[in-house]
Order: C-alpha cells, then structure tokens, then sequence
C-alpha cells in the first residue's frame, strides 16, 4: 500500500508465485509427461521438462482402436442437447422471475433453490431405476434428462441475475420512443443479456462435458461411454497392473485442455462489465 | 464482475432492481410468467421430481433382490430406517463421511481466504501467476484431476515419492499411497482441496475488492492496525460471502462421490474406504438393496438440506 511495505510486499510476492507454482504443478506434470516415451516415463529419475519429447502417446489415444473418438462424439451429442434445452428453458424462466411479478412466483424461486440443494449423489438409485424402467439406459436422451433438470435450477439463477442486471428503464425508454414491448426486449434487453447468456451456456457446458459420477451409473455399456468415463477405464491398472502413464497423461490433456481454454477465454470476456455502456450512453 | 464464470452468480450477482416487477398488464400478459415458467418446472418434474417421488416412497418399502425380478415391493414402513440406524456400518460412514467434510471444507476456507488476503497485499505480477495458477486448477475435469494426482502419486515413478526421498533418510519409494484408510482418505482430501480454493480464494478476492478504500483509508487515519483492520473492517464487510461458501464447500464435501469412487478404481477397492456416496452407491446398485439405499439416500438427504437452510435464507435475501 505504502512505500513503507515495499520490502514485505516484494517478499510476499515472491511467496505468492512459489504458491502459484505450486497450484499449477499438476497441470504442467500431466502435460510434460504426455510428451515422453514410455522408457523416459518408467526411468527412477524423473524428467522435469518436456524437451526430445514424442508425439507418440498423442498418436496412440487418437488412434480408433482406443474408442477416444466414440466417447468423443457421445459426449459432443449429450453436451449439445442438455445446452441447448436447459439454456432455453432457463432463459425463459428466468424472464419470468426477474421482470414479471405473478402469483406462485416466489414458490418457484423456492423450488429452484430448494432444489439446487438435493444432493445428487444420493439421488443416483432413483434415477438409476427411472431410466432403467423407461429402458433408456446407455442412450443420449436418458442422460440428458438427468443432466438438464440438474442444470436448470442454478442456470435460471444465475441468468436471474444478468436480467435483473439490465435495468427495466432501458426497456420502457424504447418503449417510449415507439417500439413494441416485445421489439423492446428484442433490440435492447436481448443483445445486452448476450454475455450473461454466453456465461451460463459456459456453465452448464462444464457441468455437463465434465460430468461422470451419474453417467457412471446410467452409460454402462462401452459404446456408450463419455469422455470422462472413458478416461477412468484407460487409466485404471489392466489386469498385470500397468499403466502406460505417457498416454493416459496425454488422454487426459485432450480431455481437460478444451475445458480449460474455454474456461480461460470466457473468464476473459467476463470481466468486460455487463451494462457499463449502455447505462452510461 | 471480476470473478470467473462460475462462480459470480451465487456470490455476487447483480441485485435484482426493486422496480423490475411491473404491476397492471392486461390478461394475456398475465399468463405470459406463466407460460414461461412451464419448460422449465415440467424438465425439473421429471429429472428430479419423480426419482425424489420414487426415493421417498420406496425408503419405506421392501426392495431386494425378489423385487428386482417383478415381485411387487411391499410397504414395510420404517423398517429399512430401522435396520440402517441401529446397524453400526452406517454410523461409521456417516462418521467419517462428517469427519472428511469438516476437515476438507476448513483447510479449504482457512487456505482460499489466506490466499485472497495475499492477493491483494502483493503485486500485481505474482496475483496474476496466482489467478492464472488457480483458474487451470479449478478448469481441470474432474476424472482429469485424479488421473494426474494418481500419476504424482504413483508408488513407483510418482514424483512426490521422488522429492520425498530426495530428504535427508527418507525413502518413500515404492510407497503405496492408497492403502492405508487414512492416507486414502487424506489423498482425497488433499486433492479436493487443491480444486476447490481456487473458487473460495478468487471469489473472497472479488468480494475484497469491493470493500471501499474510503472505509479502510478513515481506519487506517484512525490509527488501526493491520490486523484490527482485517478483525474489524474487512472480515465483517465479506462475512456474507464467507458464510455462503463455507456452507456450499460444507455440502459440497459431504456428498463428494466421484473422488472416492476414482481412486477406488486406481487401486482401493473395499469398503473400508466408503465415504457416504459410494457407501450408498453400493447398497442399491452393487447389492440391488434399492429400499435400504433409498433410506440412506433419504437420510444424507435430510442432512445436506439441514446444513443448506442458511444458504437457502441468503439467497431468499438476494431476491428480496
């Protein structure tokens, strides 16, 4: 804060990128091993950067016969339905709760909180035993179910927030100047809640790309697995209890680098504040 | 909004405007909530209303096996309550499950909000390293996040058993990791915690950052000390965002399932190592007791509910 600090504040600084280092540790050792061959992986001394490295393990994941691509294109079809249902649905409850007052409105908003709190964990078996009576196991449609009503509910909540944060006003004031209420909406509140819609579309994107504990108990079959479950089984020891570490190391890059950069880029266009512009004229 | 996408909306959302409501509207335009609220509330009905239906309701029936292969389940009221409580193999999960969120939940706040404290005390280039640092651990998947601290793990090739061995004595190579309970049940606390500050630690540094510097300045001209400012000015300003966090970290650990069940994988398997998830888990789907895991179920249910009333209370604050 002060001059007087500055050598405390220089000590904690360096304090707090060796802790930054720490953090991110991790991450770089599962990227640095996925670059090396099996002999320089299994050697008793370990190699700290990925120099001489080998695309070897890359080629080996993406090649057919280690089902990346089936759990790919599974993954691509559950994400790309639950999105685009629960994005929608969301939306338009959310419209409802921030810019209607109705009656039973407050009993809504007490069950998508309430609901947010089920614990899915133990909701498993019920839902387990629901799709399997509608004989949807292993099938896109069953799991999406699941995935967007466990979505919806923090979705709303959080698009409630960026339509509360679009003040009424600028509505009215187009309004005023000869729009129709829904051409108002159109061409003022809608284009100013496109951060907030790109934010929870990112949301629910991780939540349901990234998600394994249900689709763990509903995709048993192996045609049907996601890209995280087909991560656990290519990790797991085979039968004679090895792991060929440079390659599950490089399955997990390609699991967890998309997730990461679009978790990075939104991060980035977050910051850009919501109405700032349009309030300020 | 300075804190990453997803954690905002819980902790600082936008208020709502008290004028966003708007009374007076012809008829059409009072069903129109209506019709917008539909979609929704009938996908939720559906994917979380009927399982809820079908756990409560089968919590007091009995459904083994024989119900499996189409004899009707009977009413048997509390009698799958019965046989769990006065079991002693729930009470021991339940226990260590209570245990394992308590530990896990308070390193992770004490380490998120030291970590935002020190945030704003440095400079700018060693926060930057940190957010970044902290954002790539938070955007690893979960089933990503184990794989890689399974490989740091490793008895064999793992680098921690490398560095520790490297100290003066110690010889940690070959060292199994996951077999002992409690270094098991410490692994997964540890891995959690390092995916979870980064939430507390980035979302208490956007609530630090809104506490106006008039109010610290007037404290620090009225002669505070650095410690007295942080008692008495800063901590009191954040406490609402520190209470919901504590909270959802506290619910979030209690029910932690995809941990334990990985690293059960990676070479545990037994239920020595059961947290109340995978405890349950194996109750209906492994074991096909369906009535006694809805009754668990139930029970760690009504318990995360319990411990979400306050967070619930806060958020009912934010509408208002």
């Amino acid at each position: 804060m002060t001059r007087r600090h500055s050598l405390g504040r220089r000590i904690g600084s360096v304090a707090i990128f060796a802790v930054a280092l720490l953090w991110a540790f991790p991450v770089y050792w599962m990227i640095n091993s996925s670059f090396q061959s099996a002999p320089t992986i299994s050697a008793l001394e370990p190699t700290w950067l990925p120099f001489g490295g080998t695309w070897r393990n890359y080629s080996a994941v993406l090649d057919g016969s280690s089902g990346f691509g089936q759990a790919m294109r599974m993954s691509l079809m559950i994400t790309a339905l639950s999105l685009v249902v629960c994005i929608v649905f969301a939306f338009l409850g959310a419209l409802a709760i921030s810019r209607f007052k109705f009656r039973g409105r407050k009993s809504f908003v007490l069950a998508i909180i309430i609901v947010q709190m089920l614990p899915a964990e133990a909701m498993f078996i019920a839902q387990y035993k629901m799709i399997a009576g509608l004989n949807l196991l292993n099938t896109v449609i069953g799991v999406s179910v699941i995935y967007i009503a466990s979505v919806i509910p923090f979705t709303v909540w959080m698009l409630r927030g960026f339509v509360a944060g679009v003040p009424a006003d600028l509505e009215e004031a187009a309004m005023v100047d000869g729009c129709t209420r829904f051409g108002a909406f159109m061409r003022v509140t809608f284009p100013l809640l496109a951060p907030g819609l790109v934010a929870s579309g990112v949301y629910a994107f991780i939540q349901v790309w990234n998600e394994f504990a249900l689709a763990s108990v509903l995709l048993t079959s192996d045609s049907s697995e996601t890209l995280p479950l087909w991560l656990r089984g290519f990790a797991e020891p085979s039968t004679l209890g090895m792991i060929e570490w440079g390659q599950v190391m490089a399955g997990s890059v390609l699991v967890a680098v998309p997730v990461i950069i679009f978790f990075l880029i939104v991060q980035n266009r977050m910051t850009s504040g919501l109405v700032g512009g349009a309030v300020k004229g | 909004m300075t804190s990453p996408a997803t954690a905002p909306a819980v902790v600082d959302a936008p208020t709502p405007r008290s004028d966003a409501p708007r009374a007076a509207k012809p008829r059409s335009v009072r069903a129109l909530p209506y019709l917008l609220v539909t979609p929704a509330v009938l996908a939720l009905l559906v994917g979380l209303g009927y399982p809820l239906y079908w756990q409560v309701t089968n919590s007091f029936k009995e459904y083994g096996l024989a119900q499996q292969f189409g004899q009707a389940p009977e009413w048997v009221g509390l009698a799958n309550y019965v046989e769990l409580l006065t079991g002693s193999q729930f009470w021991a999960v339940l226990l260590k499950s209570v245990a394992f969120m308590a530990v896990t939940a308070l390193v992770t706040m004490a380490l998120g909000i030291g970590l935002a404290l020190a945030m704003k005390a440095v400079n700018r280039w060693a926060r930057l390293s940190l957010q970044v640092a902290m954002l790539l651990a938070w955007a690893m998947p979960i089933v990503a996040q184990m794989t890689v601290w399974n490989w740091l793990i490793d008895s064999r090739n793992g680098v921690l058993n490398y560095v520790l061995s490297l100290l003066p004595g110690v010889d940690m190579i070959g060292h199994n990791w996951l077999v002992n309970p409690w270094s098991f049940f410490a692994v997964a606390s540890v891995i959690i915690t390092w995916a979870a500050v980064p939430f507390v630690a980035l979302s208490v540094y956007a609530g630090l950052t809104q506490v106006s510097g008039e109010v610290t300045e007037a404290a620090q001209l009225d002669g505070a000390s650095g410690f007295q400012m942080l008692r008495r000015i800063t901590l009191p300003i954040i406490r609402p965002i520190l209470v919901i966090l504590l909270l959802l970290q506290m619910i979030w650990d209690l029910r932690v399932y995809a941990q334990i069940e990985l690293l059960q994988g990676f070479g545990a398997a037994g239920d020595k190592y059961d947290l109340l998830g995978t405890y349950i888990y194996g109750l209906g789907i492994g074991q096909g007791h369906f009535g006694v895991a809805a009754a668990a179920a139930m029970i760690v249910m009504v318990f995360t509910i319990g411990l979400s009333w306050f967070y619930v209370r806060e958020l009912l604050k934010e509408d208002n």
